[in-house]
């Protein structure tokens, strides 16, 4: 005998049930189970997802330590980060992050794809070779190219370059180049993921739509422009917004590569976040690094609702 | 495959295509499959006609010859000049980064990486977070699409959009609030700093693991819950014996992504795991760069990186499958 053959049927309870309800037909209708087998997700999201974005909110308008009670100050974080001077050259180099990834990284990857989608043989080979950089874990990535980056003559890319006579350049040392540098290297760790994506989605452009371009006497440009970009013009919006939202929150390579310097070049919001709440000298400043934190997802939810919006127009 | 619920896009329906074990849901059109025979009728941008005439044919060719070439180059090259260097002394490498062993090779870089800078224990470590943070995701992932999908009681649909919205939250608002409450939760009163259970924890609370497997366990037929209800199944039973055994394919893909992302954290285990001790090869290996020297430090970035791409290399195709869903997840 068990609770769950009281009920007719899981799916579809019945209205009279329902307004027959104590806790005992809760129990012997199975309640009890379904408590048990929600527990962990209630556990584990109240704790550490639902609690905490709560706490944010609350945060973002008190001031608070570790040692004393938390105290009500209103705005006063929001003002404090908004008159912080280095909050707009960390706006200013993120959205710089953000465009030169898009210059770097964006048309890149679909040239990429859409070569790699007429290989005949070995296509497995192009996209393994692709994804190789993407498994790399981050962390070894960064340290590699810091490597790689070294400013003296014998550096490795600065050998390369030697070989086609061009001199030695500072990379990360320089505040004009250690931006570009930082985004060269996270273009290169993250290109080979949107190529496996973009592959994806040229699949599923309808054969019969060549066809009839070439009814039409349409060249091979011809289609990859009229027929292969308006087909995958949904998935480049996605993609779009997708590095967007990465690159506003990017972290490990100025952390890694820079520490943000030289000079705040390649202080970016992120790590102004990170500087406020556990690099400061005078203690965590957590009110201020919350109340930025919230500032920085309110224009990311903007861009997420929009990615949702626009995938699920796209995708009826 | 059925979409039994309107409320998202199925671009974000990777539990669909699991099931239909393709690579394309992304167009929402009907996905076909790449395999050899079927691939003669399939066609491109290029057509037969095309690959016939030269004028199209040769600059095709030496446009994918150069291609492969640049993939070889830019993908590979990284990682066997990282091989190589494993294994050079410190000054070979300094002076002449791209020569190939000008003064021999040097095994001993791997060994002393290994022991003498304790790549091991950091290893181990990695390895332990990996496997808890798997594990806590899979128990909640499915625990909870069961109750949510099979067992739906009438407070379900208030848990899904609570679970839903967390979607919309970006992880950055919660790094100082939940290095707070992992400072000192609530319920607990204990803090969990320096303990593994600061990683594994949180890495439970995953939304898209709950909506993956949730809408996997929607696409099960429930005739053969009914029946097994028939047969005297209780509610664990139907769990253990009759929905895990069917949804593999569903949580072979949330496994891959469990561990991949644990694999690759890197700001939070920073913050929780201040012991080095407990932390991860991701944490330690910037620290330690001061004080290595250069070979061994290189030797232990090619020990890192082994693993992963061992790993990418025997699943590949559970990867590449993975990726092409991969867009849809990081939002």
């Amino acid at each position: 005998m068990t609770t769950l053959e009281n009920r007719p049927s899981t799916a579809t309870p019945t209205r009279s049930a329902a307004r027959r309800r104590t806790p005992v037909t809760w129990l012997r209708g199975g309640g009890l189970g379904n408590l048990v087998f929600l527990l962990p997700l209630l556990l584990v999201f109240g704790l550490f997802s639902w609690w905490p974005i709560i706490r944010a909110a609350v945060m973002s308008v008190q001031t608070t330590n570790l040692v004393t009670a938390p105290v009500f100050v209103g705005w006063a974080n929001f003002s404090h980060v908004l008159h912080d001077p280095l909050l707009g050259t960390a706006i200013v180099n993120t959205i710089w992050f953000a465009v030169l990834a898009l210059i770097f990284g964006y048309p890149l990857p679909l040239i990429m794809a859409v070569l790699m989608s007429e290989v005949r043989k070995a296509k497995g080979l192009y996209s393994a070779l692709a994804y190789l950089p993407v498994v790399v874990p981050p962390v070894v990535s960064v340290l590699l190219w810091k490597f790689f980056y070294d400013g003296s003559a014998t550096g490795v890319f600065n050998t390369i370059l030697g070989w086609v006579g061009i001199p030695p350049q500072p990379w990360l040392q320089n505040a004009g180049t250690a931006m570009p540098s930082l985004v060269l290297e996270a273009t290169w760790a993250a290109a080979g993921g949107t190529v496996i994506i973009y592959l994806a989605a040229l699949l599923s452009v309808p054969p019969e739509l060549y066809d009839a371009a070439e009814v039409d006497g349409a060249s091979v440009w011809g289609k990859i422009w009229h027929v292969t970009l308006p087909q995958l013009r949904g998935i480049l919006f996605v993609t779009l917004i997708l590095q967007i939202i990465g690159t506003a929150q990017v972290f490990l390579e100025p952390y890694l590569f820079t520490g943000g310097g030289p000079n705040h070049a390649t202080l970016t919001v992120l790590l102004l976040i990170y500087q406020y709440a556990f690099q400061n000298s005078t203690g965590g400043d957590y009110g201020s690094a919350t109340a930025l934190s919230i500032m920085l997802a309110v224009v990311l939810g903007i861009l997420s609702v929009l990615y949702f919006r626009l995938t699920k127009r796209w995708s009826v | 495959m059925t979409l039994t619920s309107p409320t998202l896009p199925e671009t974000q329906d990777p539990a669909a295509l699991v099931a239909t074990e393709t690579p394309v849901a992304l167009g929402g059109r009907r996905p076909r499959r790449r395999s050899k025979p079927e691939e003669q009728q399939d066609r491109g941008i290029v057509s037969v006609a095309d690959w016939r005439r030269a004028r199209i044919r040769r600059p095709l060719r030496v446009l994918h010859g150069l291609l492969l070439a640049g993939l070889v180059v830019l993908g590979l090259g990284p990682m066997l000049w990282l091989a190589k260097s494993a294994v050079t002394p410190t000054q070979d490498t300094l002076r002449t980064p791209l020569a190939l062993f000008p003064h021999g090779i040097d095994w001993a870089n791997l060994a002393t990486a290994w022991s003498t800078v304790h790549i091991d224990l950091y290893f181990g470590n990695t390895v332990i977070i990996a496997a808890g943070s798997w594990f806590v995701q899979l128990l909640v992932a499915t625990t909870g699409g069961y109750a949510l999908s099979v067992l739906r009681p009438k407070y379900a649909w208030v848990v899904e959009a609570l679970v839903l919205s967390t979607l919309f939250v970006p992880a950055i608002v919660l790094l100082v609030p939940l290095y707070l409450t992992v400072l000192n939760p609530p319920l607990l009163h204990t803090s969990l700093i320096n303990t593994f259970w600061a990683v594994w924890l949180p890495a439970g609370a995953n939304a898209f693991n709950i909506l993956l497997v949730k809408r996997f366990f929607d696409s099960l037929p429930r005739e053969v819950f009914e029946a097994a209800r028939t047969d005297g199944a209780g509610t664990f039973r139907l769990f253990w014996s009759i929905v895990l055994p069917m949804s593999k394919p569903i949580l072979g893909v949330v496994s891959v992504f469990a561990i991949i992302a644990s694999w690759k954290d890197f700001l939070w285990p920073l913050l929780v795991l201040p012991n080095p001790a407990l932390q991860p090869l991701s944490v330690r290996l910037p620290s330690i760069q001061s004080t290595t020297e250069l070979d061994v430090f290189l030797a232990a970035l090619a020990i890192s990186t082994l693993i992963p791409v061992v790993l990418f290399l025997v699943f590949q195709r559970v990867f590449l499958r993975s990726a092409g869903l991969g867009g849809a997840v990081k939002g």
